[in-house]
């Protein structure tokens, strides 16, 4: 398991509060491009491609059904 | 068992008959804020007026969490072992979503402490022990009820005031006005003072149920459970505390557009409680609907008067930092206008008290906003991110910390503030509040926050020896000298302030500065910083 258990706290609300407010204002599309943006800025800023590849299947497994 | 009102009675003041001499202080407002003030200055020998329009304790439990620091305060004021006889102590809080269990936490993992993480206790037993004790101080404590301030002029070194009583009204002067009259404050209301904030348009209903049976289900413990999404109350979030007698707190989240009269109505709010206690009998206690703001005022101090407490600034509950936050004000304020009040401080450390306290409640606004939002999504988005991190929190640990349903109030750090003195190193910088610890000393087992809260006290942790300087208590930890010397029980003391090391506290119990081995001038320099005498050379 590569994944950290908890990185953020003890900051956790500073970074969703940012989060929040990045999306402030925005339509549901332009939202979702911000959204696409950042998971691409986020994955090169990992760069680790092994890595990149569990934390989508970890994302996956989280899916409905 | 409901909480009898008793009324207290009113006595037709001095002032109807003939002009009173002008008072150093007047407070209006006798609730817990008001009460704590008037308590504080007592001890410090200054006398005061408290005035009040009603003549019972609050109507509705109302404020109900008190956290650690605020009961420490309530120590130094003579109350705080009523309260924690009398409340319900809780320090685990517990997260679902729907009707799994996401999340807890523990509030106060460690031993060595005089008080809990927090005691749930109504508002109006609160207020009730706060009259006993002010009770206690008949020639420095004037309480009057039934004394409605209708007016008050703010004059250059003092305020005149026109209180209406049943017998009509009358005039009085203080040389300080202290506003603790709530939320809607009359008195910053007839001063015109901006008071715009961050309003919350979702209602919330709270309800105080009596019930033999727990409906903490068959854990039979007191906690704070908080819900996203239960299977009772779907899509919103609901709230549950225990309170004496069997009186228990639930805080339900309404629909925005919620018609506020229809929601108040046992029709409504009976099925809604019967959804989350199922057919265990309760009685309907007390119920009430409300919207919360964020708000604090941009000035604590106009001239004379002081706003202390709601009437400075309001937050949503969740976090518990509305009366907590108020009586850090009250711990703050007190030893400063009675310096002031004694001729040993200059009027400018009053100012002191606006920048430290404009400081906490910015924090506790900005906590329980975020807490609120999260609550509350606004948007597709925000509910998109929240219903995520909730599905993440089932076993992620770092979502878990993200479910944020209310930071729960914790001692304001007065770090970097100008009456501290920066410097040495230290486990407890200057500006934090008392840690406290167990000790045992000549007269037998007591706590840290009993040794070093009420006056300056400097404190010696292991091998340093401790200067003598007017006007501060010397205490030893762990060391023999001609003061006063404890041992650090079970070493807790030592671990939490690291050894040969001294620690000025402030008669509020904030730490001001730090020694690794005091000279006088050392001392009498950080003391006369902290009574707002700041060198030239650090500004």
């Amino acid at each position: 398991m590569t994944i950290y258990p908890d990185r953020l706290s003890p900051n956790q609300d500073d970074v969703y509060n940012a989060l929040m407010a990045a999306h402030e204002g925005l339509s549901e599309d332009a939202s979702h491009a911000l959204n696409a943006r950042l998971v691409l800025l986020m994955a090169n800023q990992i760069g680790d491609p092994a890595i990149l590849i569990e934390l989508m299947q970890t994302a996956q497994s989280y899916a409905d059904g | 068992m409901a909480y009898d009102y008793a009324p207290y009675p009113y006595v037709a003041p001095p002032g109807l008959n003939g002009t009173e001499p002008r008072h150093p202080v007047v407070i209006v407002g006798a609730g817990p804020i008001g009460l704590a003030m008037a308590i504080d200055l007592a001890q410090r020998g200054i006398k005061s007026v408290v005035l009040d329009d009603n003549n019972v304790v609050s109507v509705g439990s109302r404020a109900i969490c008190w956290a650690k620091r605020t009961l420490e305060i309530f120590d130094r004021l003579g109350v705080g072992e009523r309260m924690l006889d009398k409340g319900v102590t809780w320090k685990v809080g517990r997260q679902f979503h729907g009707e799994r269990q996401v999340y807890s936490f523990d509030l106060l993992p460690e031993d060595g402490h005089k008080y809990p993480a927090f005691i749930n206790l109504q508002q109006y037993y609160v207020e009730e022990y706060l009259i006993d004790r002010a009770q206690d101080f008949p020639d420095m404590i004037d309480l009057r009820f039934k004394n409605k301030v209708t007016d008050h002029a703010g004059k250059d070194d003092h305020v005149v005031l026109t209180v209406e009583t049943p017998d009509g009204p009358y005039t009085l002067e203080a040389d300080w006005l202290i506003a603790c009259d709530g939320a809607g404050s009359p008195t910053r209301e007839r001063m015109g003072l901006d008071f715009t904030g961050q309003t919350f348009q979702e209602q919330f209903l709270i309800a105080d149920i009596e019930m033999e049976d727990s409906p903490f289900g068959d854990q039979d413990v007191p906690e704070r459970w908080f819900w996203f999404d239960p299977p009772f109350h779907p899509g919103k979030s609901a709230l549950l505390h225990m309170q004496p007698d069997n009186i228990y707190r639930i805080d339900l989240q309404l629909d925005v557009g919620a018609d506020a009269k229809t929601e108040a109505t046992e029709e409504k709010v009976l099925p809604r409680i019967k959804a989350i206690v199922g057919n265990k009998p309760f009685k309907l206690d007390w119920m009430s609907i409300y919207k919360f703001r964020c708000i604090k005022l941009d000035q604590f101090v106009h001239g004379r008067v002081i706003f202390v407490g709601d009437s400075a600034h309001v937050v949503s509950p969740f976090g518990a930092r509305g009366g907590n936050g108020g009586i850090q004000d009250v711990d703050n304020l007190g030893w400063k206008l009675a310096a002031v009040l004694n001729g040993q401080a200059h009027t400018a450390l009053i100012d002191t008290y606006h920048d430290e306290r404009s400081h906490g409640s910015a924090e506790n606004i900005l906590n329980s906003a975020r807490a609120t939002n999260f609550m509350t999504p606004k948007t597709p988005v925000e509910a998109l991110f929240r219903a995520e991190a909730l599905r993440l929190a089932h076993n992620q640990p770092f979502a878990q910390k993200l479910l944020n349903s209310g930071r729960l109030s914790v001692p304001c750090s007065l770090e970097g503030f100008d009456l501290q003195t920066p410097g040495t190193a230290a486990q407890i910088a200057p500006g934090r509040a008392a840690v406290d610890a167990p000790l045992s000393g000549p007269r037998g087992d007591t706590w840290l926050i009993a040794e070093v809260q009420g006056a300056f006290t400097l404190v010696g942790f292991g091998d340093v020896m401790l200067p003598e300087v007017r006007g501060v208590n010397r205490i030893g930890i762990n060391q023999r000298a001609d003061y006063p010397c404890f041992t650090a029980t079970h070493n807790h003391a030592m671990r939490r302030y690291g050894a040969e090391m001294a620690y000025l506290f402030r008669p509020d119990g904030h730490v001001c500065a730090v020694f690794k081995s005091p000279t006088i001038a050392d001392v009498e320099a950080a003391m006369s910083r902290a009574m707002g005498q700041i060198p030239e050379d650090s500004q």
